[in-house]
């Protein structure tokens, strides 16, 4: 038997006080470089977008708390140098409420796919919306279960090819924006990879929101999912993501129905209501001290 | 008005789920996730009215794996959790119990037995889940689990479980069935001062070099502290004491070994049991929880006619008191397991006697617990025997 390779120790920054430019490697763990993304798929973009916008936030890094699920997207946390907890499929938003409860001084945001968000974790999602726990849930949209090899998710477009739908998906999908919104989240947003500014800016409002925060990012998945549906190139594909939005800057009320493949980006809501831990806490100290003057 | 602690010792009658919520706050449990489920829900109800007090926070999750994963979200931010549930939310509970054993996050777990499968009977008392409790979550891991058979051992077992769970840094589950939780009891509640509370260690020294699992002496690796300057990634992946998942079998070996050892090398630290009239006991029963009470009454009967029965009663239920059981069972003539189950506890016994001595079981599952006088009748026959 040979020696047991002691593991790998991590090279740390000492310092919590990165440039004032932003750059990348001051948020990083570069130790577990190279990456294990696919060539060509956009969560790397959408994880430099947060990145800077935590930058842009002076938010500190053991100040940080990234909480993610399973699949591509869930594998992202373990690359950025803040507390990271890569927890079960579809509950980065329940561990987040419990660490966000427990401490309520850590910024906490939770960085999650389709299929951890909308279909194994949907029940979360909605009551995380309604509950206004200052959270920030990014939502990498692929339309695709990348990590188990390309099956479909609740964001599949129609007629799209997965290896669960080998003559076309026919289930219609959710539009993860409007199911947000409706649920009651006071901050939600979209926006595609292509425009990385545009998506910085709206993560960055999405944080500094108080109250529960929803970004969906629309994402691409070449390696599997474009290749089995001719959608070309990694290049090919934000292009025709990026021809296929609808800005919107007024922050007003979505009332449109969902089309498939074509996404209205920017701020899609907002409404400023009590966020729920300082609600929580000042309704007890009312109600305690009520009770103690009797 | 609701009892606090603010005026022990005192005396109080109690409900079992109450005792549990008022020890869960002796204990310093600050956080309580949890969903509403007979026979559990009270130990819910009395948090949200105590937790306010001692600037806790309760919260009522969407489901039962919510309220799981609250509770280690909560405790990996340092703060003590605890959830309660029975059967069909425990069965829920078991991913994220297995992910707070993998990722060695502390925090209790109630689960007041129920009669099932599935939704079974809400009302009414059970030990089913004495499998469950062991072998709920998938793949190999250890367990501690805690059986209380009164409800002023439920407001201790519940601070050892706090203590034990912080100690080595795993869930630990109470079980009992729903007669004890529902049962009124008196009481005695400590002063607080007098109440042994154990918390977590803490990482200190740098963080440059820091190695989130590599454990101490003991086997349990000191917890980082989010804010302390530890950024350190946790993972239910098999993870190196850096934290991060690995594959590579000697390294998986290692590390699942020491998760395993964490617990079998602190057996002697952490069993607990309790003996009556086993000095000499040729009819050994083994019985836990409400039935373990029959068991005296009816140990303390069969002494009245002569006969030499004893019962041994276990309080860890896992990992089980091994040692005493083989002692006891190697001078005994017959080993009697009663459970409110079709036959999950006598396996182990069974596995432990090895067939040196006889074992026979004494089983309910319709509802109703045993009573004394049914574990008599069995005693009695086998002394005729």
């Amino acid at each position: 038997m040979s020696e047991v390779a002691l593991p790998l120790k991590l090279r740390r920054k000492t310092t919590d006080q990165p440039a004032d430019e932003f750059e990348i490697r001051d948020y990083l763990r570069l130790d577990l470089f190279p990456h294990f993304l696919c060539p060509g798929c956009g969560h790397g973009i959408a994880l430099r977008a947060l990145l800077w916008a935590i930058h842009d936030l002076d938010i500190k890094k053991d100040q940080l708390a990234i909480v993610s699920g399973i699949g591509c997207a869930g594998r992202l946390s373990a690359y950025i140098d803040a507390h990271t907890f890569h927890t079960t499929h579809g509950r980065p938003l329940p561990f987040a409420a419990g660490l966000k409860l427990a401490r309520p001084d850590l910024h906490v945001i939770v960085i999650t796919g389709d299929g951890d968000c909308l279909a194994i974790g949907g029940n979360h999602l909605i009551h995380a919306a309604r509950r206004n726990l200052d959270i920030t849930c990014i939502m990498m949209n692929n339309e695709v279960y990348g990590m188990t090899g390309g099956q479909v998710s609740p964001t599949t477009s129609l007629d799209r090819f997965t290896t669960t739908t080998p003559t076309g998906n026919q289930e219609p999908s959710f539009d993860a924006c409007a199911l947000a919104t409706g649920a009651g989240a006071s901050f939600v947003g979209r926006e595609v990879t292509l425009q990385t500014t545009a998506l910085k800016n709206l993560i960055q409002e999405g944080i500094a929101h108080k109250g529960f925060s929803f970004v969906e990012v629309i994402s691409d998945c070449t390696e599997i999912y474009g290749r089995k549906n001719d959608l070309g190139s990694s290049p090919e594909m934000v292009l025709s993501q990026k021809r296929s939005i609808l800005p919107r800057f007024d922050g007003t009320a979505v009332d449109k129905p969902f089309r498939p493949g074509s996404w209205e980006t920017g701020v899609l809501s907002r409404e400023d209501r009590p966020e729920y831990y300082a609600a929580y806490r000042a309704h007890c100290r009312k109600v305690l001290g009520r009770a103690n003057s009797k | 008005m609701s009892a606090t602690l603010q005026h022990s010792p005192q005396r109080q009658s109690l409900q079992g789920n109450h005792a549990c919520a008022l020890g869960a706050i002796a204990a310093g449990c600050r956080l309580f996730a949890g969903y509403p489920i007979t026979p559990s829900s009270e130990i819910a109800e009395r948090m949200a009215r105590e937790l306010p007090r001692v600037d806790g926070v309760f919260v009522q999750m969407e489901d039962e794996i919510a309220s799981m994963a609250a509770c280690l979200g909560g405790s990996l931010g340092g703060v003590k959790c605890m959830t309660a549930t029975s059967g069909p939310g425990f069965s829920l509970k078991q991913e994220n119990i297995g992910y707070g054993i993998q990722a060695e996050i502390p925090c209790v777990v109630i689960n007041v037995m129920r009669g099932g499968p599935s939704t079974g009977m809400p009302t009414r008392p059970a030990q089913g889940d004495v499998m469950q409790a062991r072998w709920g979550t998938h793949g190999d891991h250890p367990i501690i689990v805690l059986t209380p058979a009164s409800v002023q051992e439920i407001f201790e077992q519940t601070i050892q479980a706090f203590n034990f769970s912080e100690t080595y840094r795993i869930p630990v589950i109470v079980l009992y069935d729903e007669a004890i939780g529902h049962l009124v009891d008196t009481v005695d509640l400590p002063n607080p001062e007098d109440i042994e509370i154990k918390n977590r260690k803490w990482a200190t020294g740098p963080a440059e070099d820091y190695l989130p699992y590599a454990p101490d002496a003991d086997g349990i690796p000191p917890m980082p502290l989010p804010g302390d300057g530890y950024r350190t990634h946790t993972t239910g992946l098999t993870h190196l004491e850096t934290g991060f998942p690995t594959q590579v079998p000697a390294d998986v070996d290692r590390v699942t070994r020491r998760l395993l050892d964490k617990i079998e090398n602190h057996r002697d630290a952490i069993e607990q049991y309790e003996l009556s009239c086993c000095d000499d006991a040729e009819i050994l029963i083994v019985a836990f929880g409400i039935t373990a009470r029959a068991g005296e009454r009816a140990v303390n009967i069969a002494r009245e006619k002569g006969i030499k029965a004893g019962l041994l009663r276990p309080v860890t239920l896992w990992p089980f008191p091994e040692r005493i059981l083989q002692q006891l069972a190697a001078r005994a003539k017959h080993v009697l397991v009663a459970e409110m189950n079709a036959g999950q506890l006598i396996l182990e016994i069974e596995r432990l006697c090895a067939g040196a001595t006889p074992v026979s079981g004494i089983n309910r599952f319709d509802g109703e617990t045993i009573k004394p006088l049914e574990i008599l009748a069995k005693i009695e026959e086998l002394n005729h025997e």
